[in-house]
């Protein structure tokens, strides 16, 4: 396992997880966020791909539609 | 645009404001803001907005005042039951302010009146409460190069960012998502909640962008998108890129027209 920060709060992934699999852990829709991991943006189309590393600060912002 | 002493008196406190000063009061009299949605977004951005001294108002809204808006939509008031919302917020805004010249139109933005009515102001204020409406505003703002913010709110969240031209200098909503969610997919403040001081915040932030983007004055929240979680108590923003292969703002974009059929509800 390795510790990461996801929207200030630490969280433990398994290593080798993506922010694909963080996403399907958290119950998040990829169609609907926005994905910063240590101040870069990670691109929809890397999610499969972009693996995390332990103390990597991720912000993900679910987009909402009310008002 | 001149001020009077009265004027002078009663926006004294944004003229002390070094970035402001007088020539910015001058600039927001000059202004006209479109707020789309007279709801939870839309009270606190009219109303500060009309307290700021922004010479033209425009309000968008299809709906009358319902008592279950009353619990965040600051601009009606128990007395306002029933009357179209674009009427009760006129008169709270004149109220407040009779300095401002507003514009109501009890109508649904559609990809046909959207350019035309976008096309009369300085800057569009999103503060609608649904993803086809915020795809067609983003839609309709990059095709005629109007600056606007975005903001989405549900429960005790939100989203929010600015989009300014020309094109490719700063990402829109299609380049973060490129295609409107489907409305199955995506609750509404009817079926989740949501929290008027939330909304207020984020509503609050539309209005900032907006004074600033008239202005000429600080950094704008282009670029980024912040983030607002009321029940956590926090604020947090993501870098946000240009997409080149974005559907609207790109160089060779697929959407250059509005048409309906792109914003069902």
């Amino acid at each position: 396992m390795i510790t990461i920060t996801v929207n200030g709060e630490l969280r433990q992934v398994q290593s080798g997880a993506t922010v694909a699999d963080l996403l399907r852990e958290l119950g998040i829709g990829e169609r609907r966020v926005a994905v910063e991991c240590n101040r870069e943006i990670v691109k929809k189309e890397r999610y499969g791909q972009a693996g995390l590393g332990d103390g990597d600060v991720l912000e993900i912002i679910e987009f909402v539609g009310g008002g | 645009m001149e001020l009077d002493e009265q004027q002078i008196e009663r926006y004294s406190r944004n003229i002390v404001l070094a970035e402001i000063g007088v020539e910015g009061q001058r600039k927001l009299r000059a202004a006209g803001v479109l707020i789309v949605g007279a709801g939870g977004l839309g009270s606190p951005a009219s109303l500060y907005l009309a307290a700021a001294g922004v010479g033209r108002l425009g309000l968008v809204d299809p709906d009358a005042v319902e008592l279950s808006n009353l619990q965040r939509q600051v601009l009606h008031t128990t007395r306002s039951l029933g009357a179209p919302k674009v009427e009760s917020a006129a008169a709270m805004v004149l109220e407040l302010n009779p300095d401002v010249e507003v514009e109501t139109v009890r109508e649904r933005l559609t990809a046909d009146n959207a350019l035309e009515l976008i096309g009369r102001y300085d800057f569009v204020a999103d503060c609608t409460d649904n993803f086809a409406a915020k795809y067609l505003i983003n839609d309709a703002c990059v095709i005629a190069g109007k600056p606007f913010s975005h903001a989405g709110v549900l429960g005790f969240a939100g989203q929010a960012f600015t989009w300014e031209p020309p094109s490719g200098s700063a990402p829109c909503l299609r380049c973060l998502i490129p295609e409107q969610p489907p409305a199955d997919e995506t609750p509404d403040c009817a079926g989740s909640g949501v929290l008027g001081a939330a909304v207020g915040v984020l509503g609050s932030v539309q209005a900032a962008e907006a004074i600033k983007s008239v202005t000429g004055i600080g950094q704008r929240l282009t670029g980024r998108v912040l983030s607002f979680n009321c029940l956590k108590m926090r604020f947090s923003s993501a870098a946000a890129a240009v997409d080149p292969s974005c559907p609207v703002c790109s160089r060779n974009p697929g959407i250059t027209t509005l048409s309906a059929e792109n914003y069902r509800r």
